[in-house]
């Protein structure tokens, strides 16, 4: 354990690695939860592939494999993709999902074109840029890493600015627009502080994986809680705890890369959080139909015995389980029910296999025949 | 041309068809985006089904690593079906998944194999040709054109077979469930298909390429018609189009050749959205100039009607003034006269705009709305 510490302190590598995964997380966290409100899971997907084209064109532009230049040619071409997409959607038939799809694969194919003729440059030495496809987050400089702090602390910055705009945005746009906030500018902020947190994130997974890093933080996350506030801290809290785990991991095994190991970290979040995390999670939610069911059948049983009394004078008069199995349907479980009622003080067992109501029992019993729309 | 660069381009053709027919119901059903998420996912079912079977080429390979791709599309739907996610981000959590284990997989285990991640997500059709089909001794044309022309057969018999089914399945699923189809059968076959596919097409266009091929197509066919069945030729033909014009770009410029099919796809698109007819940006544009046009000149008819013989028509109606009335500018309201008396709506006298019996009845019935 310490000596994953001293690792992490000391060793250059895993230093930027981990530091770089764990900025990367916090910004794809938190600006994935909007994302994730606003349906747009898979914008993250296109933006990321939409990238590759962008990273190369500067390329060969400029020439320079200065991880700033390329960043900067891939938020470009993620921000046209974007834009185009929704101009697809906007002036013709074609929906949602066709647009992304188609604008996510002509532009990494055409990316793909651009690698491929950048590999046969007579200029150009093996130009390195495949990084960005994996994902090598071996490759991080200190300078990258700085970068990434810089470029996710001003998008950071303009959540905190923007925090009531973005929620207007994600939760109820058309109110925002009755209150005269500019939605389409709002919108298209928050488009591009998207498109910046999924740049950031290239070098380290790769365009392939980058949408695991927008959509599993906040998918985790928006179980624990309903405010937006407590679900994007924890986002980048999710997001940062993977991003530095995984690096962690994927530095003490060999042989295991780091993008594909931080992804399978977030998913690991993502999964415990849909079993466990309280109120929403599904073991709660399996323990809560097992109790209601319980009651439920309790009650039917409970229901039963109280139109058997009516029968009587005494109405606290005991009658045979036998007789309150023919009238349920589940007959196997009369007995157990019958001993929930018991532990409860609603019905008593004089004799052996006789069972009538107690005064609660038949209280309980009349207040819910009233409510059951007064069965007998 | 030689040898080798047919069969490239019958290769890139069989595949480019193959994806563009399942691709017309993908999109139809809204469900573009699962052809990604399994494209992506199946490469861990390629990486285990390599282990197993050893032999990339291997049709014991394609099926199994098909079922990964229906393992991913019962993944994205129980995950959606727990209420916890919609459904858009239940797609992008499963497939980085299954992608994932599938990389750490070949980086663990398969570093001594024939098998990489460039070659399962980029793909390399320029290989097409070196891996032969031969049967006792006769050289019968490369492997990869039987593979994927065996699944063009199939894709072609599944919708030929099915074609009701899933035309009724895509547009009106509860009215299916109502007379007896299973939406959900349905729904499975074609998940089955699409991830054949796209399995299939790995080897020659890359698992990526294979979205495009199967989104872009169909979106362009989308736009040009409202049948089907016309969809469904359209899209065959964009896809054939997009691989001869990928084929000889790639050569050109000595480039990925699926990368620039999926260029060329996106090209054809472009091309196909500015132009179509009736839904084309210029179409729409040109239908929409001609409106405002058309829009005005009613207005001219009928405020025309209301003054027409009235003391004020002199004011309210004359060609130098009538623009202050129905608040326009000048020039525009010279224009709108002038495009209205060549149409017969309107002639001039003595400076008075005055309608003709054409001209009357276009009013009248503009104040019937």
């Amino acid at each position: 354990m310490l000596d994953i510490l001293h690792n992490i302190i000391f060793d250059y590598t895993l230093r930027n690695v981990a530091l770089g995964a764990g900025v990367l997380g916090i910004i794809s966290g938190t600006l994935g939860s909007y994302a994730v409100l606003r349906r747009q899971s898979l914008l993250g997907d296109t933006i990321s592939h939409a990238a590759l084209p962008g990273i190369a064109l500067a390329f060969l532009i400029t020439g320079s494999k200065s991880t700033a230049i390329l960043l900067l040619g891939a938020a470009l071409a993620g921000w046209v993709a974007t834009l185009i997409m929704l101009n697809i959607i906007r002036t013709t038939r074609i929906k949602e999902d066709t647009s992304l799809g188609l604008v996510l694969s002509v532009f990494f194919g055409f990316g793909l074109v651009l690698l491929t003729y950048i590999q046969k440059l007579p200029t150009a030495t093996q130009a390195g840029l495949e990084k960005f496809l994996f994902g090598q987050a071996a490759t991080l400089l200190a300078e990258d890493v700085t970068l990434m702090a810089i470029l996710g602390l001003i998008a950071l910055f303009l959540t905190a600015l923007f925090w009531k705009e973005f929620k207007l945005l994600s939760f109820d746009a058309d109110f925002g627009v009755t209150l005269n906030f500019p939605m389409q500018a709002v919108n298209l902020v928050l488009t591009t502080l998207l498109v910046i947190a999924i740049v950031i994130g290239l070098q380290t997974v790769g365009v392939v994986l980058m949408s695991a890093m927008v959509v599993a933080p906040a998918a985790a996350a928006r179980q624990w809680t309903n405010r937006l506030g407590i679900m994007v801290l924890l986002s980048a809290l999710f997001g940062a705890g993977a991003g530095i785990g995984g690096a962690v991991i994927s530095s003490l095994v060999p042989k295991l890369p780091t993008g594909p190991t931080i992804v399978l970290c977030i998913s690991g979040l993502v999964l415990l959080s849909i079993f466990l995390a309280p109120a929403r999670g599904l073991l709660w939610n399996w323990a809560r139909q097992y109790r209601n069911r319980r009651n439920f059948r309790a009650e039917a049983v409970l229901l039963d015995l109280y139109a058997l009394a009516q029968q009587h004078q005494n109405r606290l008069h005991g009658h045979s389980a036998a007789v309150l199995k023919t009238m349920n349907l589940n007959r196997a479980a009369v007995n157990k029910c019958l001993e929930i009622l018991q532990e409860r003080g609603l019905a008593v067992s004089p004799v052996s296999g006789i069972w009538g109501l107690t005064e609660a029992g038949l209280r309980k019993a009349e207040q819910l025949a009233k409510t059951h729309g007064g069965k007998p | 041309m030689s040898t080798a660069q047919l069969e490239i381009q019958l290769v890139a053709a069989v595949v480019a068809v193959a994806c563009s027919l399942p691709g017309v119901f993908l999109i139809l059903r809204r469900m573009a985006m699962m052809s990604d998420a399994i494209s992506h996912a199946i490469l861990f079912g390629i990486v285990l089904a390599f282990f197993v079977v050893e032999d990339i080429t291997s049709p014991f390979l394609v099926v199994g690593a098909a079922l990964t791709g229906v393992l991913t599309v019962s993944l994205v739907e129980a995950l959606h079906r727990t209420r916890l996610v919609k459904a858009d981000a239940a797609i992008g959590l499963v497939f980085p998944v299954l992608f994932s284990i599938g990389v750490i997989l070949i980086a663990r285990y398969a570093g001594n194999v024939h098998l990489d991640i460039d070659a399962v997500l980029l793909g390399e059709l320029a290989f097409a040709p070196f891996n032969r089909f031969v049967v006792a001794g006769y050289d019968l044309g490369p492997i990869s054109f039987y593979v994927m022309g065996g699944i063009l057969l199939l894709n072609i018999l599944f919708i030929a077979l099915f074609y009701k089914e899933l035309k009724l399945a895509s547009f009106d699923a509860g009215l299916a469930a109502a007379i007896g189809f299973s939406p959900t059968l349905i729904h499975y076959a074609l998940m089955t298909q699409v991830s054949l596919t796209a399995v299939g097409a790995f080897d020659a266009v890359g698992s990526i390429l294979v979205v495009a091929l199967m989104v872009a197509p169909p979106a362009a066919a989308y736009l040009l018609t409202d049948r089907l069945s016309r969809m469904l030729l359209i899209s065959a033909g964009v896809g054939i189009a997009s691989a001869i014009g990928g084929y000889w770009t790639a050569n050109l410029f000595d480039v990925n050749i699926a990368g620039s099919m999926a260029s060329m796809a996106g090209l054809i698109f472009l091309l196909v959205y500015l132009t179509a007819p009736g839904r084309g940006l210029i179409a729409v544009a040109r239908r929409n100039l001609h409106q405002r046009w058309e829009f005005a000149q009613r207005m001219l008819a009928v405020h025309l009607l209301h003054h027409q013989g009235l003391p004020e028509a002199q004011q309210e109606c004359h060609v130098h003034s009538v623009h202050e009335h129905l608040n326009w500018e000048q020039e525009f309201a010279r224009r709108v006269a002038r495009l209205a008396e060549k149409e017969g709506l309107i002639y001039q006298e003595r400076g008075l705009l005055l309608l003709t019996g054409k001209g009357r009845d276009l009013a009248e019935e503009a104040m019937l709305y």
